[in-house]
């Protein structure tokens, strides 16, 4: 999509504020980076004011905005034999805007997307993203975690977003539409939008030179598959936990869990590939016994498995996973490593 | 709050306390009817999460009694139990989760009248404090 | 060379041990854990403030087990920790070499008995700042205490990183695994991040070495060390027992004292 026509506009901040005061006031859910105990993540504001914009990222994903961690897909009743199922009034979902995410944020869309869509729309999923709308932040800085520009993205990438906003200092903002969605947002506030200047964008970017090629470390994984050691030396200080799975924006793995007795509620709950008990079967047999595959599995699905099947790189580069991990499994080193590996 | 009707889940031993309590029946002794009582074979085995099963399920109170020391049918399950409700207190009350509402108590198969009492006065302590609904409130929250 | 580096050279020079688990450096300044397999990458280990990882959850790995004989890097709570697990049966005596970096070169510990005595002469205690800090907990009142664990345990993703970076979380299969029933919800919700977190912490009571990785692993900074640390306390306040100081089982909560207090039981 590089190159892509956008409708080209400006944004000051005072503007910005008022935009948001205005999705506020229609009763939309706002998500946006903010700042509490040394951390930022998105949470739900309703001010600009609240929103912080000097992060290079935050702890969590977007996802959660469709794909929340725990979410009632519908309720049963069963009596006498007879169950009644009652399906969830998507009517009553919030529409969403999710301000100040990363462009790797929202390409990272286009993943779940083609995860919850393969083979049937998946009702809940769709409703949701139909009724959240994009609006990013182009990133200033970057930090040594982050490798958008090596599978596809940028700093400055419009790939995914309704609207993107660059920071062109004092105040000011380039805004560029880029989908129906942010068109409707421009028609729905034009005053508060001007006409774009002659800005430079690429100099307020952040410079991330991309350091490896996707295709190489798909063609070196076919070959790895087979390479236990490989794979042992790799994952060794893993501790198994889920936090890599859980702050990814792409990761789309679920359970499923009933609440309730007779009554109930039917939960979907993210889960991870990490755990041990995620391919036990009820037999005893695990497929994947040893965390040394987990990783593999892990890898594998992103770099080479989604290409293949879906069409889309699993990994937008956002570095969350390794930032999150409690004993420095940092994924660029990883993936490098593939890259390079003669098997 | 006059009409407040509080859910009191008792869980006991079955050689002592529940002995106990059958005594207070037989006796014609007449307690305060919102306690349910839940038979174990040992304070030992009453898992702390039990008690929290319980005030998620709806209990506003919590009774918890077993043998005297030094009387257990197991020798020492009372006496095991009694450390993990120390900690457990003491978790608790750091969590915020108010203490006062988890009555802890050494009653006999020969002291009716004493589980009678514990009763009454458990109930009507947790009459006071009202229901539970702080910990209550945390069912269904934080589903999307 | 330093001495932890040579030292490391000559225990895998000598076959001595087959892996010394230690730190390297690693991503944002920080150090991350080195597996030394090979004498000359012994020159690779680091070992300095940003070296904080309890190495010891990896004893308990089967895919470091299978490496064979291991030394490993040890901070003071990691030998606390090394001592509670061989306490509850998990670590046998000379398996391992436990390797203290200091300021007259590197002691190399193997029995229960030089552990302990390593153990004995360094500080164990919780730190001033940290008894303050529950202090001010005490001293919050309880609707308060609530309303923070409340918002606390809502971030709660249940990764279980608390559980994975937990040297003494050894269980093969946990408590939240086992779902015939299922004991603890699954889902990340506010009944099942608190229950959770009230297992973890009751599991831990009169085990946790404070070594403090469960709240450095929480992507989302939970402070978890705050629980196990109130906890440490209330088992020496009330049992007048700390774990990880000696190899004897003497674990707080699976023992009794038939006078323990018991001024809350009617």
């Amino acid at each position: 999509m590089k190159g892509m026509e956008t409708d080209k506009r400006s944004i000051q901040r005072e503007a910005l504020a008022e935009l948001m005061a205005q999705w506020c006031s229609e009763g939309k859910r706002v998500l946006a980076p903010k700042r509490s105990g040394g951390k930022v993540d998105f949470d739900r504001v309703t001010s600009l004011s609240e929103v912080s914009f000097d992060h290079v990222q935050t702890v969590q994903s977007p996802k959660s905005a469709v794909f929340p961690r725990v979410e009632e897909l519908f309720s049963f009743r069963s009596t006498d034999g007879r169950v009644e199922i009652r399906e969830r009034n998507l009517d009553t979902l919030p529409e969403t805007v999710v301000f100040g995410l990363r462009p790797c944020d929202a390409a990272a869309f286009a993943a779940l997307e083609a995860i919850f869509n393969w083979d049937g729309p998946d009702r809940l999923f769709s409703a949701r993203r139909a009724r959240t709308t994009l609006v990013t932040v182009a990133c200033s800085r970057a930090d040594e975690f982050c490798f958008c520009t090596s599978v596809g993205g940028g700093p400055g990438a419009v790939t995914g977003s309704d609207i993107l906003l660059t920071d062109l200092g004092q105040g000011g903002f380039l805004a560029e539409i880029a989908s129906a969605k942010g068109r409707e947002l421009l028609s729905a506030a034009g005053s508060l939008f001007g006409p774009a200047g002659d800005a430079d964008k690429e100099s307020r970017l952040a410079k991330l030179p991309a350091v490896f090629p996707p295709d190489a470390v798909a063609a070196a994984l076919a070959g790895l598959f087979a390479e236990p050691a490989f794979w042992e030396e790799q994952s060794r200080r893993c501790v198994g936990c889920g936090a890599c799975a859980y702050v990814c924006p792409t990761c789309a793995c679920f359970d499923i869990q009933d609440e309730g007795g007779a009554t109930g509620k039917r939960l979907r709950c993210w889960d991870s590939c990490g755990f041990g008990l995620f391919t036990l079967h009820t037999s005893g047999h695990n497929p994947r016994p040893l965390q040394s595959q987990r990783w593999r599995q892990r890898l594998m699905h992103k770099f080479s498995y989604m290409p293949e099947r879906q069409g889309v790189l699993g990994c937008v580069g956002c570095g969350r996973c390794a930032r999150a991990c409690p004993v420095d499994m940092n994924i660029l080193e990883h993936i490098r490593a593939i890259a390079e590996a003669r098997p | 709050m006059p009409d407040f009707q509080p859910k009191i889940v008792a869980f006991v031993c079955n050689w002592c306390t529940y002995a106990g309590a059958d005594l207070t029946g037989t006796s014609r002794m007449k307690y305060s009817p919102q306690v349910s009582i839940i038979r174990f074979p040992c304070t030992g085995r009453i898992d702390f999460m039990l008690l929290l099963k319980a005030f998620a399920s709806g209990a506003d109170g919590i009774i918890v009694s077993g043998c005297h020391p030094n009387d257990c049918h197991y020798s020492s399950g009372n006496f095991h139990a009694r450390r993990r409700w120390i900690i457990f207190r003491g978790l608790l009350d750091f969590l915020g989760i108010d203490v006062s509402r988890v009555q802890f108590s050494w009653v006999s198969a020969a002291e009716g009248a004493k589980w009678a009492q514990l009763v009454n006065e458990t109930s009507e302590r947790i009459r006071e404090l009202g229901p539970f609904t702080g910990y209550q409130r945390l069912r269904g929250l934080g589903v999307g | 060379m330093n001495a932890l580096q040579e030292k490391a050279r000559e225990l895998l020079a000598t076959k001595t041990v087959r892996v010394v688990i230690g730190y390297g450096p690693g991503s944002g300044g920080q150090a991350r854990a080195l597996f030394v397999r090979e004498a000359a990458q012994a020159r690779e280990l680091i070992f300095d403030e940003t070296c904080l990882q309890n190495l010891a959850v990896y004893l308990m790995k089967p895919d470091v087990r299978q490496l064979g004989k291991a030394a490993l890097v040890a901070r003071p709570a990691t030998l606390r920790t090394l001592l509670q697990l061989a306490a509850e049966n998990q670590l046998e005596e000379n398996s391992l070499l436990a390797l203290v970096p200091g300021a007259d070169g590197v002691l190399s510990l193997s029995t229960f008995s030089a552990l302990e005595a390593q153990v004995a002469s360094q500080d164990n205690e919780l730190s001033v700042a940290e008894k303050s800090e529950l202090e001010k907990f005490a001293a919050m009142g309880l609707d308060a205490r609530r309303e923070f664990w409340q918002e606390q345990f809502s971030r709660c993703l249940k990764c279980y990183a608390c559980r994975a970076a937990c040297p003494l979380c050894y269980c093969t299969r946990c408590t939240v695994e086992c779902n015939q029933p299922q004991w603890i919800p699954v889902p990340a919700h506010d009944l099942g991040n608190l229950e959770w977190n009230v297992m973890r912490a009751m599991h831990l009571a009169g085990r946790c070495t404070n070594c403090g990785d469960c709240s450095r692993a929480c992507p989302v900074g939970i402070p978890l060390y705050l629980l196990n640390q109130k906890l440490i306390l209330d088992v020496s306040a009330n049992f007048n027992s700390r774990s990880g100081m000696t190899a004897k089982a003497d674990h707080s909560l699976s023992t009794f004292k038939p006078d323990d207090p018991e001024d809350f039981i009617k």
